[in-house]
């Protein structure tokens, strides 16, 4: 239950791409292609439609990336290195996924202020804290869900205060496109990331919103493909894929998946010594769950787990190959502890209640086994 | 149970994972001689030694770990408490942490803490054994030894090392004082507590933290 990490491809769309990678192999090549060129052309168009209107766009205002994280660098580079505005500030939050922190880094050290924004326990950003910092900031990105926690922030109330301050809003939407409701226009939204390997599309594709009227300097240069910001030969098989993973991707699996979420969430917290991190509800990314279990190490219990063919992630220092915690669970207050201890489990479309049980026993066998022989179990025990 | 895909990924042994599926020695013991607590929570790193001694030889009757922590953790625990149990404290000594990595069929390189770890705990009880038979006297030396195994849970190093013990006096080999670099309300402050309360523990000793204001 790793579906945060990557998902599996759904075969209705590997049929889809087939055509694409064998016998349709052109590409569009611009405003006189016939045959296959054209074929390749139209396909690209469409999937273009059917993501926009997903997030309430236009077709033109979508261009595909190679992935969310090539997003983030094109939507945070390309606002920086544009003339939108003198501001010298990137206003984000503490618990952006890595590859937004890593360019605000970049950018800090080329002679940008990086604002990084508190959030509380639960992992909001306060609305009120961006309109404090909003002045002279040349872009604000915050993500849409949190990809350790599942938060979904107010995207609209930040979009708001963004907009009316003259401010470009960048959101990280990659771990709940397609699964949460997102509406560029009503959120005020002006850069976009998304992907579509978490919605069993394929790897290696992704998009990027750009509403009509931002101009972007290119991270990339080469041809005026993707409107100049994602030159190069389009990976026709990986966009039409990711179209219909996104169409096939419904409210109903939504909701399905937020109450198999719920129900996971009551049951581990059935176990002693254990806390959620994060919301609850309808704020909290529909796929989600994270709880940390005290007195055990988190690099152990995912051991333990694959070891009984339950795969599932960690913010533990030990399990990083940095042997850092989890930048996340620090941020919301949690202690390193709950940090080392936080387990993520994040279901797909394709979980069952009966994977739901699998899951809630092993993970509570292990966390039995594992605090069988923890000097801090036995402490608090005897503490009671 | 199918084999783990993630041992591959870390680059953990056969060895390693039978010792972490398998602990050795594993659990409390009750009325040990001494214990020995090195590491700490929130380095996520975490081993408690009991020991029993033959007092006539000098030779480690039982040994038994308590762990939190990862699956290196708790595989080089179990590993050391095979290789010492039975031996004297001359011969214990000789056993290396690179001998408890190589024994276990090595270690990713991340990992080689852990072996230090147990091996750092083995010197503590030993230490603190020889200090509780009057063999070595409880000064300012003794402690600067026991505080090594006490870490910085932030940085992950000693606390000596990370400049977080400012003084340490002895008075009469009984009562200990010691000056530390944090705030007395800090987390950091609750796990230096907890820490040192257990490095010290067995050897009936006054112990007076001073934090910062």
């Amino acid at each position: 239950m790793d579906n945060a990490e990557t998902t599996k491809l759904d075969p209705v769309v590997f049929d889809c791409m087939k055509d694409f990678m064998v016998d349709k192999y052109g590409v569009p090549a611009g405003e006189f292609g016939y045959g296959l060129e054209e074929e390749a052309g139209e396909a690209i168009e469409q999937a273009r439609e059917k993501i926009a209107r997903r997030i309430n766009a236009s077709p033109e205002e979508i261009i595909f990336t190679s992935g969310g994280m090539e997003s983030n660098n094109i939507a945070i580079l390309g606002t920086a290195r544009s003339n939108y505005n003198k501001g010298k500030r990137i206003l984000t939050s503490k618990i952006e996924h890595r590859s937004i922190l890593r360019v605000a880094d970049i950018l800090a050290a080329q002679g940008f202020e990086k604002v990084l924004l508190d959030v509380d326990r639960e992992g909001f950003v306060n609305p009120a804290n961006v309109k404090a910092n909003v002045a002279d900031a040349r872009l604000v990105s915050v993500q849409h869900a949190n990809q350790e926690i599942g938060t979904l922030q107010d995207v609209g109330g930040i979009g708001r205060i963004a907009r009316e301050n003259g401010v470009l809003f960048h959101c990280d939407a990659v771990q709940s496109f397609a699964k949460e409701k997102l509406d560029v226009q009503a959120m005020k939204v002006d850069l976009l990331s998304m992907s579509s390997h978490l919605i069993h599309g394929p790897k290696g594709v992704g998009a990027l919103y750009v509403r009509d009227g931002v101009k972007l300097e290119p991270v990339l240069y080469g041809d005026d493909r993707e409107k100049g910001l994602r030159p190069g030969t389009p990976n026709v098989a990986g966009i039409v894929g990711f179209a219909k993973a996104v169409e096939l991707m419904t409210d109903e699996d939504a909701v399905r998946m937020r109450e198999l979420r719920d129900e996971l969430t009551k049951s581990l917290l059935a176990i002693s010594d254990s806390r959620l991190n994060g919301p609850r509800g309808e704020r909290r990314l529909c796929n989600n769950v994270n709880v940390s279990f005290r007195f055990v190490e988190g690099e152990a219990v995912l051991m333990h787990l694959d070891l009984r063919g339950l795969v599932v992630n960690t913010g533990s220092a030990c399990y990083s190959q940095k042997l850092e915690a989890s930048h996340v669970i620090r941020a919301i207050g949690g202690t390193l502890e709950e940090s080392h201890s936080s387990t993520r489990l994040s279901l797909s479309k394709w979980t069952t209640g009966q994977d739901v049980a699998y899951a809630t026993e092993t993970v509570k066998q292990v966390v039995e086994v594992l605090r069988a022989h923890s000097p801090l179990a036995r402490r608090a025990s005897q503490g009671r | 149970m199918p084999e783990s895909t993630l041992a591959k990924k870390f680059g953990y042994s056969e060895k390693v994972m039978d010792h972490f599926k398998n602990p050795r020695n594993v659990g409390i013991m009750e009325n040990p001689d001494i214990t020995s607590k090195v590491g700490s929570v929130a380095c996520g790193d975490l081993i408690k030694l009991y020991l029993k001694f033959d007092p006539d030889k000098d030779q480690i009757k039982d040994i038994r770990f308590e762990s939190y922590g990862c699956a290196a953790n708790i595989a080089t625990s179990s590993m050391m408490t095979e290789m010492v149990k039975g031996k004297t404290i001359d011969e214990a000594r000789k056993v290396t942490f690179k001998d408890i990595s190589e024994t276990l069929g090595g270690l990713p390189r991340i990992k080689l803490h852990c072996a230090v770890l147990s091996r750092q705990g083995l010197e503590t009880a030993f230490l603190k054994y020889e200090a509780k038979r009057g063999r070595v006297k409880i000064d300012e030396g003794f402690v600067n030894k026991i505080l090594r195994g006490v870490l910085d849970p932030i940085q992950g190093v000693d606390i000596i090392s990370a400049k977080i013990l400012e003084s340490a006096t002895v008075e009469g080999g009984k009562k200990i004082s010691l000056g530390l670099n944090a705030k007395t309300d800090s987390e950091l402050a609750k796990s230096l507590r907890e820490d040192i309360r257990d490095a010290f523990e067995d050897l009936g000793i006054e112990l007076d933290l001073k934090f910062k204001e």
